[in-house]
């Protein structure tokens, strides 16, 4: 007879995570060591544990390092953010990218853009820093509280509405991002415009900071709730019957997913797709009825940089020419295909 | 557990349910039932925390259960809703070792009682061989099984089940109910919402009819199934004959013409 084994699920999201993470690292130190100054990969591991020659001490802790955590970062918090929605909300479509998060968070971070820019196409000082995180957030929940407002039917959010009418705010929050960019100084409009396609060229260590501090601080915040996203994918009566507290648990991971997805907006631009996949990627691999947090973390972490990789030198590897791609322009030719198959998939499934 | 002077509604909604009392009895089983929107399910879920009261309260061993800490009621009321979600490709002692979520910790694996616990209960539903079975893959009847040793795991004394043989065949849903009564013979109070009068008959110890939001009749099947009741508060004309000390409903044909 079969023995009982919840746990080989649990192995299995261990083996990969760890797999995902492993692999995340290598592609960071590929990425580190390659760019125009060519770097032996032993040297960047030298500089990381703090060693190496000031100059290149220079290139990878200032050039290339931000660039690099801040893609780890926000694809971690991105992926979480998706997984969270998605069960949240039972729909694989439901991730932030879909369901107008990120657009919300952009029509902020734009509005500080172009509203607060000096028309030198750079805006500096306390705007930046803080007023483009704290826009995103703020427009990152507006999306949301709109979308689960207009979601609500007798009192109960309805899985099917969530998409349906978050890619009807999405599209809101995108012609508000337009309308900015033409009312805007030509200089600020094209930051904004680079910044929409999802970017990470050109990452400094205060891009990273603020996602950072969200991963940090909300990424073992959301495991701690893995227990009651257990309960809640049987459906809320089964959940609340089981002692999760199922208003305040909703209402709080919702919270956390929409801060994440903002706050990873706001430092590398809407990325698409990762949110998308990442999460339904895993699941998969996994065999888990849910999209497993730790394993998608690192599997959103991997995509991201692989994908930074592939913008940043995929021209040059065809001999295209010398120019860089925004990685949102990978993520969105390697999820794209993903996102059909998921709507062929559900279209089947009624 | 005792139900003291309920009334239930939906939002702003007329009441379901108007002050209803009832006394639960102990480590038996009773069905309740009732015509159509009679607000059997409303009942139910009032009886658990599905769903707030506007008056009155129900007590659990002496004390309100809109008092109790989640995780502490969750530990002594097990519910089987009506549409539970099936995640895809969710095998049965996965399903059933949620059951346990109100003993566990924040983090940290199965204990040995847990373990045990969900042994048991797949055991008690006779589905032990098909454990590793992707739920979805089971019969309907095997599927409710599993829901009920999920409940069954969560260790509880006292059990809540809305319907839990709708859309079963006859031979399935017997099976569910020889499953609910011997929860309710190894001691547990077990409340069952059914809508099958003859097998609710059949398997309760105690009846419960509902009409228009109260109780219109409660006591053992045979006192209370009677044709009077039927006409009276299900508009039936039938015929209600005892077989092996139980009342069976024979409705009476409505010939045309």
């Amino acid at each position: 007879m079969l023995k009982p084994n919840p746990s080989k699920v649990n192995s299995r999201t261990i083996v990969l995570s760890v797999l995902f993470a492993a692999l995340a690292i290598v592609v960071a130190l590929i990425s580190l060591s390659v760019g125009t100054t060519k770097l032996p990969v032993s040297d960047v591991v030298e500089v990381l544990l703090g060693g190496g020659r000031r100059g290149t001490r220079l290139v990878v802790l200032e050039l290339r390092l931000p660039r690099v955590a801040t893609g780890l970062l926000v694809g971690i918090a991105f992926a979480v953010s998706g997984a969270l929605l998605q069960t949240l909300s039972r729909n694989a479509l439901a991730s932030p990218d879909i369901v107008g998060v990120n657009s919300g968070a952009s029509a902020g971070a734009v509005a500080v853009i172009v509203l607060a820019g000096t028309g030198g196409g750079n805006i500096s000082g306390v705007a930046a820093k803080v007023g483009i995180p704290l826009a995103a957030v703020l427009g990152g929940l507006l999306a949301t509280l709109i979308v689960g407002a207009l979601s609500i039917q007798r009192g109960v959010v309805d899985a099917g509405r969530v998409v349906l009418i978050g890619v009807g705010i999405a599209a809101a929050a995108n012609s508000l991002v337009a309308w900015l960019l033409v009312i805007g100084d030509v200089n600020d409009a094209g930051r904004a415009a680079a910044w929409l396609a999802g970017s990470l060229n050109a990452r400094a260590w205060s891009d990273a900071v603020p996602v950072l501090l969200a991963v940090v601080l909300l990424v073992p915040v959301a495991m701690m709730f893995n227990r009651d996203l257990s309960a809640l994918v049987l459906g809320d009566d089964v959940a609340s019957s089981l002692g999760v507290r199922v208003a305040r648990v909703r209402l709080a991971l919702l919270i956390i997913a929409t801060v994440l997805a903002a706050m990873a907006t706001a430092g590398a631009g809407p990325i698409a797709f990762v949110a998308l996949v990442a999460p339904q990627i895993a699941q998969r691999l996994t065999r888990m009825e849910r999209p497993p947090l730790l394993t998608t973390a690192m599997l959103g972490a991997l995509f991201v940089v692989l994908a930074d990789l592939v913008a940043r030198n995929g021209l040059q590897w065809l001999q295209v020419g010398p120019y860089e791609l925004p990685v949102g322009v990978v993520t969105a030719a390697a999820g794209a295909p993903y996102l059909l198959h998921l709507i062929g998939r559900q279209q089947k499934g009624r | 557990m005792h139900v003291e002077n309920l009334t239930l509604a939906y939002g702003a909604d007329a009441p379901v349910v108007t002050g209803l009392t009832l006394e639960v009895p102990t480590g038996q089983l009773t069905a309740v039932v009732g015509p159509n929107g009679s607000g059997k399910s409303t009942l139910l879920r009032g009886m658990s925390r599905l769903l707030t009261p506007q008056t009155g309260q129900v007590l659990l061993d002496g004390k309100d259960i809109h008092k109790l800490p989640a995780r502490e009621l969750a530990r002594k009321l097990g519910v089987l809703p009506q549409g539970p979600v099936t995640p895809e490709g969710i095998t049965a002692a996965e399903l059933v070792s949620r059951g346990r979520h109100p003993h566990r910790g924040l983090f940290g694996r199965l204990t040995a009682e847990d373990d045990a616990a969900i042994d048991e209960a797949l055991a008690a539903v006779e589905l032990t061989e098909l454990r590793e079975r992707s739920v979805d893959q089971l019969s309907g009847g095997q599927r409710q099984r599993v829901w009920i040793a999920m409940v069954l795991a969560q260790g509880t004394q006292h059990l809540l089940l809305d319907e839990p043989t709708t859309y079963l065949d006859l031979a399935h849903a017997v099976d569910v109910m020889n499953v609910v009564h011997a929860a309710a013979t190894t001691g547990r109070t077990v409340v069952t919402v059914l809508h099958d009068l003859t097998l609710a008959a059949q398997y309760a110890d105690n009846l419960v009819v509902m009409g228009e939001g109260r109780i219109a009749a409660q006591g053992r099947p045979v006192d209370v199934l009677t044709e009077e009741l039927l006409d009276d508060v299900f508009g039936l004309q039938a015929t209600v004959v005892e077989v092996g000390g139980a009342p069976v409903v024979v409705p009476d044909r409505r010939l045309a013409g």
